[in-house]
């Protein structure tokens, strides 16, 4: 039998749908709203709340944690102060990449990451010879993710606590009585805020969420609004822009933080004596130039996606749901250069937009590249423009 | 004296077409002014905060016909354009019963079921028989018009052009096309559906803005401009913008104002100041002037030529085609800042139905029975009214748990027969607000405030004359080769340098911006050295 999360009697309710589908062994919700659209639209205007419960939340505690977190994962965790959180990776001894994840320092010997696949085991076994203790908390805490402008006017109701949460910054606090950990975070590109509740709480916490933003006009988002708001803020996806290396079966299958797009996260790398999995493959790539992709950004305009339907008798009518396969890019030539990982129309953009890999050369902004897409039985080549990653940055995501 | 100023082109008027056209000019590297005779730019298309929180779209109150392209060639989206989709149409009825259609295709035909199972499928090849017309014209819509009276080599190619398009249509749709253009919209639904609620549905959407019921040839017509409307590429479709329409045209006046072109607000136009039939620049009512070889006048054909013009610089033909331009406005707004939720008693305790337009048009013989006292002169005793509560879409119109309502008020003649604006204005928003009490019981105690805008005040703020929401009737006669007048619908004048971008020129009314646009390239044209 399928499991529920801890909000799910009230999501059920709020559901007009019920298309739920499964994430982890929980029913997630593919979308409340009879229409994604406007469920989007809800994140990007007022707020909407995301149940990421089945995220897997793991405690690292203990004297050598910060030195143990420090050699997993790829990212800096020493400069992480208390109270702070950073997006991460982990990657394998080659260079490539593993999994990502979010990383929340409690204090100076306490971590907790959250993670969307299983890695208790991968981090017991690392662990072994650290003075240290990982504890699975996935079924303590059920969580939400409060994304959107009106989001603070909401929580700040609830717990005046937030209004100083700087971006990336958490606090344990609470609502309606009940101790919650609370962290400006989130995988839309809004503002936002991530909400960890004691599962057994948890549905008295999401009334008070509930009753404080109807007059703001909160409502529930599922899977397709959230993989349409994380593609314009240009965040990769596991599963859709890449695997965990560990259970790749080619080469093509694995890739390095460089060439998804997330280089920044290992910015000095080269200066510092630190030593990390997969350190010495990843200052040979750099060395070396040897990477094989770059992540960009692709749009295409208006006129060309017109162009390409109406002058075959179709209508021109984009699609904002993400569209679930890659899409071939090929160069003037007719060479292929590439693939899009992610593709669909932004409505906040007005274009259509995707997330893509190229080999490096074809990665300059403004060059003209050719995405493959498929008109009356046929694939035709729409030109479409490389771009920088995000798509979406308001100022109020980190303001 | 003051200050004389240079400009390769001036604006008439800040309204949205206005603004698109400066945009375009000031895009293409020429040195644009514009002249808004308000505190305020949009025209027609503004948000006024009436009462602290409260977001009134004082006319204009969606995002109708915009077109796709002006979107992205001024790349209005980096300046702050935020088009909000419509999720619900919601048509209550005077049983208590409803006509509720949402963004969920199947469920939709749930709805159309329960009205009628034949109407299911009816509506389908309905919508499918339509799209077809709007593709095939949308060619027409989007360009400017063949001169039919000239022998320019250029003129020749356009309507060689367009006999070649008309060439291509399939036959169906060609006179799927003549039936709509030239019949009554009651007509072209009774062949295609049979539930009254479904026919007054789509009736109401060729009620907007003419003097003309559903039952009048002519109101296909209104219907398939209306239907002109497309956003996110959805043929059909009206949206809202972030912050109402005056949230749109402060994005337009950010492009133009980006790209280089200059406002001025509280700056009246007199006149035009012309030498030797060329233009050189304008006066305005306190005397000062303004120099440019280019003048655009985005205000309406009276204004344009009858007002701001001499009309003794110009051809008799054209003065006596504009001094008998019909413009007889009809239609009113009526605001209300509401305390709280109305409530729809067969609906009770849900609001999805307000995420879009209500047309409170029961029946197609409502309507018409609501025209019929127009063409006496007098308002509806039971009006036709497009509502729409922006602030449940737009949580920013209105203070949390507060809503705004904007009312479009069909019929309300311009004339009224025997009496004036002044003594019925009142009296004309009670019908209203009593015809929303009939379908909301709650609806009285709700209302904090309320704005009425009867056609002479539409006619007083925004210079539109009588009212008419449009610039000018959406008569055939009025429209594409026609508008505004014969030989004059290229947006050239007779005065050389003097030129029309309003909603009086082709294709015409509604928050669309393609007069703005198309005059832009015929400017540029004539100028050279533009870029756009």
């Amino acid at each position: 039998m399928i499991r529920t999360t801890p909000f799910h009697p009230r999501l059920a309710e709020l559901s007009q749908c019920q298309m739920w589908g499964n994430w982890s062994g929980y029913l997630s919700a593919v979308r409340y709203d009879l229409s994604s659209k406007h469920e989007y639209f809800g994140v990007r205007n007022a707020a909407g709340f995301f149940d990421t419960s089945p995220l897997h939340k793991y405690w690292i505690r203990g004297r050598d944690a910060e030195l143990l977190c420090s050699f997993v994962f790829a990212r800096d965790v020493r400069t992480l102060k208390p109270g702070r959180a950073q997006y991460t990776i982990w990657c394998d001894d080659a260079g490539f990449i593993m999994e990502d994840g979010v990383l929340f320092r409690f204090s100076a010997d306490e971590f907790m990451l959250t993670a969307a696949e299983p890695n208790f085991g991968f981090l017991r076994k690392l662990s072994s010879r650290y003075d240290v203790e990982i504890v699975d908390a996935t079924e303590d805490y059920a969580s939400l993710a409060l994304q959107g402008p009106r989001s603070r006017d909401i929580l700040e109701v609830l717990t005046p606590d937030i209004l100083g949460l700087r971006y990336f910054g958490f606090t344990e606090t609470k609502i309606a009585n009940t101790p919650v950990i609370i962290s400006r975070t989130g995988f839309s590109g809004d503002l936002g805020y991530e909400v960890m509740i004691p599962a057994a709480d948890a549905l008295r916490v999401l009334d008070g969420i509930l009753e404080a933003g109807h007059p703001h006009g909160i409502r529930p988002y599922g899977d397709e609004a959230l993989g349409m708001t994380r593609i314009e803020a240009g965040l990769p996806l596991i599963g859709v822009e890449f695997n965990s290396s560990r259970y790749a079966w080619t080469a093509e299958e694995r890739f390095t933080p460089d060439e998804l797009g997330l280089g920044w996260l290992l910015k000095g790398i080269e200066d510092d004596s630190r030593p990390f999995i997969g350190r010495d493959a990843i200052l040979r790539e750099r060395a070396d130039g040897s990477s094989r992709w770059r992540t960009i950004g692709i749009t295409v305009a208006w006129s060309d996606f017109y162009e390409l339907f109406e002058s075959r008798g179709h209508l021109a009518v984009p699609d904002e749901l993400p569209v679930a396969w890659e899409s071939m890019l090929y160069n003037a030539n007719g060479k292929r250069i590439g693939y899009a990982t992610s593709f669909m129309y932004s409505p906040i953009l007005q274009r259509h937009i995707g997330i893509a890999r190229v080999k490096p050369k074809y990665a300059e902004p403004g060059t003209d590249i050719y995405l493959e897409q498929t008109v009356n039985h046929e694939y035709i080549n729409v030109r479409a423009t490389v771009t920088t990653l995000p798509f979406y940055n308001p100022e109020r995501k980190t303001a | 004296m003051s200050d004389i100023f240079s400009y390769d082109a001036i604006v008439i008027g800040g309204g949205h077409n206005g603004l698109t056209n400066a945009a375009y000019l000031a895009k293409a590297g020429k040195k644009v002014l514009v002249l808004e005779q308000r505190h305020l730019v949009g025209g027609a298309a503004i948000t006024e905060e009436l009462r602290p929180g409260f977001q009134f779209t004082t006319f204009s109150y969606a995002l109708s016909l915009l077109r796709p392209e002006i979107i992205q060639e001024l790349d209005l989206v980096s300046y702050g354009f935020m088009p909000l989709l419509m999720r619900s149409h919601f048509a209550p009825m005077e049983n208590g019963d409803y006509f509720l259609l949402g963004p969920d295709a199947g469920l939709n035909r749930r709805e159309i079921a329960r009205h009628s199972k034949a109407d299911v499928d009816g509506m389908e090849r309905f919508e499918h028989d339509t799209a077809r017309v709007r593709q095939f014209i949308r060619p027409l819509f989007d360009s400017i018009p063949p001169n039919l009276f000239s022998n320019d080599p250029a003129d020749t190619e356009k309507m060689a052009w367009l006999l070649k398009h008309l060439g291509t249509g399939d036959k169906k749709v060609i006179h799927d096309t003549v039936r709509l253009l030239t019949g009554s919209i009651a007509d072209f639904c009774d062949d295609y559906l049979e539930s009254d609620i479904i026919k007054a549905t789509i009736c109401s959407a060729a009620c907007v803005g003419i003097k003309l019921g559903p039952m009048s040839p002519g109101s296909g017509m209104n219907w398939l401009y209306l239907s002109m409307g497309e956003h996110d590429g959805v043929g059909g479709s009206w949206s809202f913008h972030k912050g109402g329409n005056g949230g749109f045209t402060q994005v337009l006046a950010r492009a133009a104002t980006a790209y280089g072109a200059e406002i001025r607000l509280d700056s009246h136009v007199d006149h035009l100041i012309t030498e030797k039939g060329e233009v050189k620049g304008v006066a305005l009512r306190d005397g000062t002037e303004f120099r440019a070889p280019v003048v655009v006048s985005s205000l309406d054909p009276r204004r344009t030529f009858l007002e701001i013009a001499d009309p003794r610089e110009l051809p008799s033909d054209l003065v006596e085609t504009i001094q008998r331009f019909r413009f007889q406005g009809v239609a009113s707004k009526v605001n209300f800042a509401l305390d709280g939720v109305p409530e729809y008693p067969a609906l009770s305790g849900r609001t999805d139905q307000y995420l879009g337009f209500m047309n409170l048009a029961p029946t197609v013989e409502y309507m018409e029975r609501a025209y019929d006292a127009a063409k006496y002169g007098w308002y509806s005793e039971h009006p036709y009214i497009d509502a729409c509560i922006q602030s449940f879409v737009d949580p920013d119109m209105a203070p949390p748990g507060k809503h705004v309502l904007s009312c479009f008020v069909m019929y309300t003649p311009y004339e009224l027969k025997g009496s004036t604006w002044e003594a019925e204005r009142e009296n004309m928003a009670d019908r209203v607000q009593a015809t929303l009490q009939g379908f909301f019981p709650n609806f009285n105690d709700l209302v904090l405030q309320r704005e009425v805008v009867s056609p002479d005040i539409i006619e007083a703020k925004t210079g539109l004359s009588e009212g008419n929401i449009y610039a000018g009737e959406f008569f055939p006669h009025q429209m594409y080769f026609f508008r505004p007048a014969p030989g004059y619908s290229d947006y050239r004048t007779p005065i050389r340098g003097y030129y029309q971008c309003g909603s009086g020129t082709h294709p015409g009314g509604c928050v669309i911006g393609a007069p703005g646009r198309l005059a832009s390239r015929e400017v540029l044209k004539d100028l050279g050295g533009g870029k756009a």
